[in-house]
């Protein structure tokens, strides 16, 4: 009897295992997931086709899905998914290596607001609404949509002026200057 | 002791990765080896004449093969030696397929390994002792464990045979769940119609001792010679009265406390009741945990109207033994829980299809009491929660099964075709209505089974959806079916006003307690294990236990009746005989050594051990040993590995002959 050698090549089907730490083969296709998206009838894939392209090794196409930015991570597909498939962490990997290999994002603002987000994250420890909304706000340049509603989220005391920081915000700094992608379009 | 040693090549299989002519060789110069040769295929009749011719040439009173596994061929090798006159018992096998040539890729190292083996085996065959098997009696009756349609048939082909037949069934009546369904596929003939002369013909066989409301409380013995206690659950009715007349079903004022199982919940029934009008026997019990006698002693309305005196309220349950040679497991299934997480269970429950929370999400074994011309319906398509024909029904495959979140990771196999057959059932008597099936596979495999399916599709319209639905709730009346057509990419939702889940099939909750009563292993899921999945299908390892139906896995009304037919035919080759043949390979005490500490007794999985009394003369007890029986020990071994004082032994695998193996390899 004699056994086959074979080289394995890596590819970004790998890069997304290692992220997620669960094989994308699990997916059976069932489609459960598309069924109870709440954002399906905006994406152009339904979620499960994502993980089908992944299948496929059609990378590109799953990265240059508007879906992989649309999915909210709400969990739903994660909690309602036959196989145990995490597929929200799954959604979340592909952004990853999307931004990883320089794709042009489908859904910008989408993206801005991430970064707006996360760069409350990184600078406060914890979200800062007023910093998200300027943030987001300068990056897409959309300046007036939703503002008649800040007077009352002020008074509702939704939005803090100023903002309350973590103690130990430069150790959460220092993380995410470990950890950014820094090559992105 | 002159020994022969005999190399088989396996065609190619041993010959590529070991030098066979080498090892025959080397083997000629072992001690005691007075012959040794290599051939093609030793198992093949000049291989074997081979063997035979050479014990005559050489008076050999001890052979060696290196072959397959003895799994495989040290019957063929051992029949042959006893052929040629030597004691079959003499000849051992040495292993050079499955422990060297499938294993290893080096020649030189493979066949090293090989000459260490035959050296091994050639230092244990010189200690065998010739041994001669076991003889014991059998008792030629059958004990059927379940009353469906796989006990009901293993019953009859055995009973048919002329041997004695013991049918248990724990229901009041025999039938099990066919009894229960509408018609069946891919014919579309009546189920009812099909079952019901079979169960008439268990009540009326001479051969066939029917004991319904039944259990199997305890199973001693072993092949051949069971010994089987019964309990005989108290009715509070005497059958050798009771004429089946229904008077007191009638009459009992208990009618909406208790809901009916034969209608799946369906519908309800009175305390004193007999599950469905064609039941067998047509005998009625009690339920006493809603009849008023039983709860306050102030009803006994039953009672005053039999007009044959047969109400017995103070029946109490009879233990019945039964001698018993073989045991027919055809416990069958039952159908998942999906509304909420049952107690000590790891099924978590499918609350986002609303089940039990919706009185029109039923499950398949609902629908067919409503499709049933005996049903709750009369077999009018109407739904449960407010009796109005539903217009539009969603049909969902795969509830439980191939889900390793909420159920279980196995096909339940029937889903697809009695999906199929519900939708058609329905499209053919509402003609206006619209059915549609989400699936993720369809498995039809069968005779005339994808045509089925396919008739389903394209003569009677039926709409498949490639999907898992994610969720059903309720909106304006309506059952609201979120889906996704998975082969379009489009989202699906369909405005339902009634739902059917095609729940996966389970073994009986008590399947694992039954199957640890009477000594048979299961799986996780509590379906009963088959010796060999391919070539030994409907034996348990337990000899004379046998396997028949659903108990084992999911499975259709024709594979569980042709399961069935093959227990029954295992259950008469051991009837074929009077005395059983055994491997005398099996532990004996050392009387004199045994300081009777019972550790092998509690290790032996078997039950085989028993406690023996030695007495001197005068009847006064010296003291007490283990002691083999020997019809029931397996030759496991385990017994040996565990004795303090290396005192059970097992024969053909003594201590001696085992250390001589190693020391052979060092």
């Amino acid at each position: 009897m004699s056994h086959h050698n074979t080289t394995h090549v890596r590819t970004i089907s790998d890069d997304i295992t290692d992220i997620t730490s669960q094989n994308p083969e699990l997916c059976y296709q069932c489609g459960k997931c598309s069924a109870g998206c709440p954002m399906r009838n905006y994406m152009d894939d339904a979620p499960n086709v994502i993980v089908r392209y992944i299948q496929l090794g059609l990378f590109e196409k799953a990265m240059n899905s508007a879906t992989i930015w649309l999915c909210a991570g709400c969990l739903t597909c994660s909690s309602r998914c036959p196989k145990n498939f995490d597929l929200a962490k799954f959604m979340d990997a592909v952004r990853e290596v999307a931004l990883r290999n320089g794709v042009k994002v489908k859904e910008k603002t989408i993206l801005k607001f991430h970064k707006a987000f996360l760069k409350q994250i990184k600078n406060h420890g914890r979200s800062y609404e007023v910093g998200l909304v300027r943030d987001y706000k300068m990056a897409t340049f959309d300046l007036f949509s939703d503002v008649e509603n800040s007077p009352k989220m002020l008074l509702d005391g939704k939005l803090n002026i100023f903002p309350h920081n973590v103690k130990g915000k430069d150790k959460i700094k220092s993380i995410f200057e470990k950890t950014e992608v820094k090559k992105c379009k | 002791m002159k020994i022969g040693v005999f190399i088989c090549h396996c065609g190619e299989n041993i010959g590529r990765t070991v030098d066979c002519a080498r090892v025959s060789k080397a083997a000629g110069f072992f001690p005691g080896v007075v012959h040794s040769v290599d051939y093609k295929y030793m198992c093949s009749d000049p291989g074997q004449n081979l063997i035979k011719q050479a014990i005559k040439d050489f008076k050999l009173d001890g052979v060696v093969v290196g072959s397959c596994s003895p799994h495989m061929h040290e019957k063929t090798f051992r029949k042959a030696v006893a052929d040629a006159g030597v004691n079959p018992f003499l000849c051992e096998i040495a292993n050079l397929r499955e422990h060297v040539s499938w294993v290893h890729e080096d020649i030189d190292v493979a066949t090293d390994k090989a000459i260490d083996l035959i050296r091994f085996a050639v230092e244990k065959v010189k200690r065998n002792t010739p041994l001669t098997t076991i003889k014991v009696p059998v008792t030629k009756r059958t004990l059927v464990i379940g009353g469906g349609i796989s006990g009901i048939q293993a019953a009859l082909d055995v009973a048919n045979a002329g041997y004695e037949v013991v049918l248990v069934e724990k229901e009041p009546s025999i039938g099990g769940h066919m009894s229960q369904l509408s018609e069946t596929f891919p014919t579309l003939d009546c189920s009812q119609c099909i079952l019901t002369p079979r169960m008439v013909e268990v009540y009326q066989h001479p051969k066939i001792k029917l004991l319904t409301y039944s259990e199997v409380e305890k199973v001693e013995g072993f092949i051949g010679n069971f010994k089987v206690t019964i309990r005989k659950k108290a009715r509070y009715v005497d059958d050798t009265k009771c004429t089946g007349c229904g008077d007191c079903m009638q009459k009992c004022p208990i009618k909406k406390k208790a809901l009916s199982e034969f209608d799946e919940q369906l519908t309800t029934r009175s305390a004193i009741y007999v599950p469905f009008p064609q039941a067998v026997p047509n005998i009625p019990v009690i339920d006493t945990s809603v009849c008023t006698y039983f709860k306050t002693g102030k009803c006994s309305m039953c009672k005053k109207v039999c007009g044959r005196d047969a109400i017995f309220f103070e029946q109490e349950d009879q233990m019945l033994t039964e001698e018993i040679g073989a045991i027919i497991m055809a416990t069958g299934y039952k159908l998942y829980t999906i509304d909420k997480k049952p107690e000590d269970s790891e099924i978590k429950g499918y609350g986002e299809y609303g089940y039990g929370k919706y009185k029109d999400v039923i499950d398949g074994l609902q629908f067919e009491r409503i499709a049933s011309a005996s049903g709750p319906t009369s077999g009018e398509f109407m739904r449960p929660s407010d009796g109005k024909t539903p217009k539009k029904i969603v049909f969902i495959q795969c509830v439980g099964s191939r889900d390793e979140s909420k159920g279980f990771s196995y096909c339940s196999k029937i889903c697809c075709m009695y999906t199929a057959k519900h939708a058609m059932l329905y499209k053919h008597k509402v003609h206006d209505g619209e059915a549609y099936v989400f699936y993720m596979d369809i498995r039809s495999g069968g005779k005339m089974y994808e045509e089925f399916v396919r008739r389903a599709i394209e003569e009677d319209g039926v709409k498949y959806i490639r999907g898992r639905v994610s969720r059903i709730y309720e909106e304006d009346g309506k059952y609201i079916v979120k889906g996704e057509d998975t082969l379009a990419g489009v989202p699906i939702t369909i405005d339902a006003d009634m739902v059917v889940l095609a729940t996966a099939m389970v073994a009986q909750p008590d399947a694992s307690k039954l199957a640890q009563t009477v000594g048979i292993p299961y799986d996780k899921y509590g379906y009963f294990v088959e010796v060999h999945p391919k070539l030994r299908p409907v034996e348990s390892s337990s000899g004379g236990i046998f396997l028949a139906g659903a108990c084992h896995s999911p499975r259709d009304i024709p594979d569980s009746v042709a399961m069935a037919s093959a227990a029954a035919a295992k259950a008469m080759v051991l009837f074929g005989s009077d005395m059983l043949e055994r491997e005398p390979t099996i532990a004996l005490v050392n009387e004199n050594l045994c300081a009777g500490c019972f550790y092998c007794k509690k290790v032996c999985a078997y039950n085989a051990i028993e406690i023996k009394q030695i007495k001197d003369k005068q009847g006064n007890l010296i003291k007490e040993v283990a002691f083999v029986n020997s019809g029931l020990c397996q030759g496991c071994g385990t017994c040996n590995a565990t004795c303090p004082s290396k005192s059970i032994e097992l024969i053909g695998y003594t201590d001696e002959q085992i250390y001589a193996e190693i020391s052979a390899l060092m």
